[in-house]
């Protein structure tokens, strides 16, 4: 299992071969690339930031989960940060298993899991200039976690939603 | 006692920083850190309960400081 936050445009090629083993007969990749579009605004390109430490401590933190839960022994995920442009891949998810439906569910449970608790966020670059975070809402006061004194993050159970695209 | 407090993202614009040292009293908790905070410069724009991490695990917010904490004020996250 490896995590970890690049600088650098992501190897796709690297990434397969690393997680491929004699032993699994199944590998799943899931890539998020940089989309032209979100919420009908025209986007040119996506300016990602994280707390680092914090982040990769919590991606490693979902990479045991999905490792306890569905058995996967292969698994590896990078997420890019910085300015990327459009069709760039920001993020790459393997998860490789004996059998194709554990690859697979582990590869979900991982994105899914990701967009929810991993401190990173993304600074959305529009065709007119403009720029805004996203996530934050029409103003950044929508950002309320509801949060009370649940410890954690607030937490969606995420398989078997539909949305999967970044 | 001090502790250390980031900022990120649209709660960094807001503040117009990432991050700062600030003064607490003892026995000062989570919600008093953020109560200083929207007191600051910008900080009505920041949510009344935002998530906050200390020393980079998410806490609640009726955690109480010791002083020398990391304690991270967190906008909705978007990774992926």
């Amino acid at each position: 299992m490896r995590v970890a936050l690049v600088d650098r445009p992501i190897d796709v090629g690297t990434l397969i071969s690393e997680a491929s083993d004699p032993s699994c007969g199944a590998c799943v990749m899931f890539l998020g690339t940089v989309r032209d579009t979100n919420e009908g605004r025209p986007v040119t390109g996506i300016e990602y930031s994280a707390y680092r430490g914090m982040a990769e401590r919590e991606m490693a933190a979902i990479a045991n989960e999905a490792e306890e839960r569905f058995g996967v022994s292969r698994l590896v995920i990078e997420h890019r940060l910085g300015s990327l442009t459009l069709g760039d891949v920001s993020v790459a998810v393997v998860a490789a298993h004996a059998h194709r439906a554990p690859a697979l569910d582990a590869n979900r449970y991982v994105i899914e899991e990701l967009k929810h608790r991993v401190p990173i966020w993304k600074l959305e670059l529009y065709t007119d200039g403009t720029r805004a975070w996203v996530g934050a809402g029409s103003g950044i006061a929508g950002g309320d976690s509801g949060m009370d004194d649940a410890v954690g993050p607030p937490h969606i159970s995420v398989i078997g939603k539909t949305e999967v695209a970044p | 006692m001090t502790v250390t407090v980031l900022l990120f993202a649209s709660y960094a614009d807001a503040l117009g920083k990432s991050s700062m040292q600030l003064e607490v009293a003892p026995g000062s908790t989570v919600r008093d850190i953020l109560s200083t905070l929207s007191a600051l410069p910008g900080g009505h724009r920041l949510p009344p309960r935002p998530l906050v991490a200390i020393n980079e695990d998410y806490a609640s917010i009726g955690t109480e400081l010791r002083g020398g904490e990391e304690v991270a004020v967190i906008p909705p996250v978007a990774g992926g």
